[in-house]
């Protein structure tokens, strides 16, 4: 639990309602998020938590609602639009760039704060002088504290997929810090960690919501951990939001325990 | 035992993103630099010129070009030829129009011809990929094939259909020896190569690289990926438009369009597959096998006493390349450059086995 | 008016023919999940093989019957495209068992090369006939409807037959056999496949020997028409942007995306060709395919792709 104080609403999602063809993955699903938060989202397999995080991406477009972020009411998110006002996020299946290296992948997430033209980057020659060359490495310094923290150093030049699970799990989460986020929405961060891997996780996740005052918005199925660092839970379950408050609140919900654990006949 | 890292420490992150970290490797390079400029132009015969190292040093680079495209951003293209002929003929039509173009200008100008080109024909990656943009790429190939034929304006309106440079000169040299030749297409690769190295391992090369590995996730980052494709296709059309232009002016001296027909395009593919995707030096090594593996095969059975005909050697040839590209994607798919760098990193390690 | 049923009539038979090619792409896809840029190749080798064998064979033989040779060509040439279809499961697809799409497809141009290079090699580089005894005068039909009648081409028609009960008999076994919808798994996820038994080995020596089966009779037909020589592998180019319209993994799409490419090239190339100089055949058919996947990135009637991220 967080002592930081949370501060007024910066994401509101308002009656969203996704479907693919028949299919209806998410039906008028309505929460907020306060800054500041842990936010959890949590629901069994096919709630539809992660086509949630999708649209709030701009991957996905909802058919209905809205989702207003810091005031602005937006009926569709552009993916680089969000990536802009300071939204990031890590994926469920990794979503790594397997041909660079760790070092590269978070790199990437300093792309919004690289400025410099194409011209500048091709005649920067190989003595290193110009404003590329200064601009890489003003970006590389700040990617440098990022690989401190999460405790990467040996494996910054490694290629990704070569590096174990838990590893690349920690570059997603870097590359997403990268981005200097308002808001990190992280998707199953803790899917395939024994427990030290998970403490780990969560003290990274715990140390950038205090250090940083980033708001967390995440998916976890471990309850354990969900109740220990969330400020407040949304229960999603086939598509429909079933419980919304407190951790406590949340775990004494008649409808998430019958969600969960089914009903007695 | 002697390309040991021992004692090079980078105490800055500017050492370390230098273009040759290890000092061997500095070395190395410059030792290469003086071959190829000082050793090779005395050493080497005409023949050796005009036969190998020019069309190595002029193919090299339009495998830059390709490589970037294919293996960088991972967008696939069967086009290549048509590109290379456009910036032949565009910088034909501007040596021979305008009066006094120096040389240089209009093969840089023939790059920015096909570059506008590889713009138009890269806006449909933007919704069309993989498998289906290959087959959209076979329609600037073949549209482009039938232009240079049909449209006389391109040929200055020549009788033959084919067009010719009599003579290569700039600020009143004139490059008319092999060796001139040589040094001129060496120095369009130094410095294509060195822009190119200097591309892709910088921010451009990452989203380039971000795209080809998963552009979802590229998005969600900030990545624009009309931008980063399309950027791919200008710059990758630039070089292979100048490399065209070269390939056109400096080695064949006379050319019809097709010369730059789909075989072309499926020799560079050849040579950036065989050579390695994703890498700058592989572009090289590609060019190198193909160029080299003809006159092997002409040669060795020669050398051995068994004469084989031409006909039989070209089709000797295609198996061989088939063969290998299957061997390559097998055993190697990252190609030549990986064996190579594989090859060096044991030797860090030698006399140690690991 | 009559002319212009004339070039459709053209126009479609042409696009049978090119359909035949795209079929034998379509099926690989359909069952490998490969793009298999060897088509073009196995076509002219398969014809090439029956070109030559029913020339050797009663040369070899000493016998004077056309029909035994053809017969006889013909089954020798089925069989190289089995040793073949064997060749490339044993050598490559093996090896690159759940490669991504694009290395299959550079692999298949490696194929490609092989088979150029080895047909010719083997079977030697001239042109060669084939003669299966195809009736080569064209017939007047509809007289008395048009001035004249309208002229078509025998030849053209029997191929057309060929092609549609190729289709029919395919589509049968895809939907209607256990070995068909084996075939289908096997195109969707290779390793998921091989974990439940199917035997994957077999199963790509059958497809691509069907695969090969069906260029040898685009073969026989195409260069009954044209003569077997090099370009052949090249016209069957154009079979990529038939599959392109018609939707990598649908024979009746492979069906129509080749009738529509061959009315629209014939149309285009008449009607057109005079304001150009000519020479639209070559290009008409890729622009066409760009221009529908712009608007459908996936053909005609391709399964719409979804990323799950």
């Amino acid at each position: 639990m967080s002592d930081r104080k949370t501060g007024d609403v910066i994401l509101d999602i308002q009656n969203i309602s996704l479907s693919f063809g028949g299919v209806k993955a998410l039906t008028d699903i309505s929460f907020d998020v306060r800054e500041h938060e842990v936010r959890a989202i949590i629901g069994p397999n096919g709630a539809g938590k992660s086509s949630m995080l999708n649209c709030i991406n701009g991957v996905y477009q909802p058919q209905q609602g809205s989702i207003t972020f810091r005031g602005q009411v937006f009926k569709h998110m552009n993916s680089r639009q969000v990536a802009q006002m300071g939204v990031a996020r890590t994926f469920q299946n990794l979503a790594l760039f397997k041909g660079m290296s760790a070092l590269d992948n978070i790199m990437t997430g300093r792309n919004l704060q690289m400025k410099s033209g194409l011209l500048a980057q091709a005649f920067r020659n190989p003595f290193g002088w110009g404003s590329a060359e200064r601009e890489e490495l003003k970006q590389r310094e700040f990617v440098e504290r990022i690989i401190d923290f999460l405790e990467i150093q040996a494996f910054r030049k490694t290629p990704v997929g070569q590096l174990p699970y838990g590893l690349q799990k920690r570059v997603d989460l870097g590359r997403a810090l990268a981005m200097e986020p308002q808001v990190l929405l992280l998707d199953e961060p803790m899917a395939g960690m024994n427990v030290e891997e998970k403490q780990d996780m969560s003290r990274f996740i715990l140390d950038v919501n205090d250090e940083f005052g980033t708001t967390i918005v995440l998916i976890e199925h471990d309850m354990g951990v969900v109740m220990d660092i969330s400020d407040r839970v949304v229960v999603l379950d086939y598509g429909k939001k079933i419980g919304d408050g407190t951790p406590d609140e949340v775990r004494n919900n008649e409808d998430v325990i019958r969600a969960y654990l089914g009903v007695e006949h | 035992m002697f390309y040991r890292e021992n004692g090079q420490f980078k105490s800055s992150y500017r050492a370390d993103l230098a273009l040759f970290p290890i000092a061997q490797d500095r070395w190395a390079m410059l030792a290469l630099m003086a071959i190829c400029f000082v050793a090779v132009p005395m050493l080497v015969s005409d023949y050796a010129f005009r036969a190998v190292l020019i069309p190595f040093l002029i193919l090299s680079l339009a495998a830059i070009g390709l490589n970037i495209l294919v293996g960088y951003c991972g967008q696939i293209s069967l086009g290549t030829g048509a590109f290379m002929a456009v910036g032949a003929y565009a910088a034909y039509n501007l040596q021979v129009r305008i009066d006094g173009m120096p040389l240089v200008l209009s093969i840089l100008g023939g790059g920015v011809a096909a570059m506008a080109l590889g713009v138009v024909f890269g806006i449909p990656s933007l919704r069309i990929r993989g498998l289906y943009l290959a087959v959209a790429t076979l329609a600037a190939q073949f549209f482009i094939d039938w232009f240079t034929n049909r449209v006389k304006w391109v040929t200055n309106d020549s009788p033959s259909g084919s067009v010719g440079v009599r003579s290569l000169e700039m600020l009143g040299y004139e490059f008319s020896t092999p060796v001139q030749k040589y040094l001129l297409c060496l120095c369009f690769v130094v410095v294509f190569g060195m822009l190119a190295k200097n591309l892709v391992r910088g921010a451009i090369g990452r989203e380039w690289m971000a795209m080809r590995d998963m552009d979802v996730a590229a998005a969600v980052i900030g990545i624009r990926p009309v931008y980063a494709k399309l950027t791919a296709f200008a710059v990758s059309s630039f070089i292979v438009g100048v490399a065209g232009a070269l390939w056109g002016f400096v080695h064949l001296g006379a050319w019809e369009p097709a010369a730059f027909g789909i075989e072309k395009s499926f020799q560079l593919l050849f040579m950036i597959i065989i050579g390695g995707l994703g890498s700058i030096a592989g572009c090289f090594f590609g060019a190198a096998f193909i160029v080299l593996l003809p006159l092997l095969l002409n040669y060795v059975p020669h050398w051995l006493g068994l004469p084989i005909s031409t006909a039989t050697a070209s089709h000797l040839e295609h198996m061989i390349f088939g063969a290998l590209i299957v061997f390559f994607l097998i055993v190697e798919p990252h190609g030549l450059a990986r064996l190579w760098s594989t090859a060096r990193q044991k030797l860090r390690l030698w006399p140690f086995p690991h | 008016m009559g002319f212009f049923l004339e070039t459709l009539f053209g126009g479609l038979m042409v696009g049978m023919l090119y359909a035949l090619v795209a079929l034998g792409f379509v099926l690989i896809f359909k069952a490998s999940g490969v793009f298999n840029f060897a088509q073009g190749a196995m076509v002219l080798f398969a014809a090439l093989a029956m070109a030559r064998f029913s020339e050797w064979f009663p040369q070899w033989f000493h016998f004077e019957s056309k029909l035994l040779a053809n017969v006889l060509g013909f089954v020798a040439a089925a069989l190289c495209m089995v040793a073949v279809a064997w060749a490339v499961e044993r050598f490559a697809l093996r090896r690159l068992v759940n490669q991504e799409g694009i290395t299959l497809l550079m692999a298949t141009l490696g194929i490609a090369n092989v088979l150029d290079g080895g047909g010719q090699l083997i079977f030697g580089s001239a042109t060669y006939k084939i003669d299966i005894g195809m009736p080569k005068d064209p017939m007047l039909v509809l007289e008395n409807v048009f001035e004249g009648g309208l002229l078509l081409n025998k030849e053209d028609l029997y191929a057309a037959v060929a092609a549609a009960a190729l289709v029919a008999l395919l589509t049968l076994f895809f939907q209607k056999t256990r070995t068909g919808r084996a075939l289908r798994a096997v195109a969707d996820d290779h390793q998921a496949a091989q974990s439940i038994g199917i035997p994957l080995g077999r199963i790509w020596v059958i497809v691509w020997s069907v695969g090969g089966l069906v260029a040898l009779v685009a073969g026989i037909i195409w260069g009954s028409k044209l003569g077997v020589q090099y370009s052949i592998s090249l016209v069957a180019l154009k079979a990529f942007p038939v599959v392109i319209l018609g939707g990598l993994t649908s024979v009746p799409g492979a069906i129509l995306g080749g009738l529509i490419i061959g009315v629209g090239e014939k149309l285009s190339e008449i009607y057109l060709g005079p304001y150009v100089g000519g020479g639209i055949e070559n290009w008409f058919a890729y622009v066409l395919a760009l221009a529908v996947l712009l608007i459908r990135p996936q053909g005609l009637f391709g399964d719409k792709i979804i990323d799950r991220v």
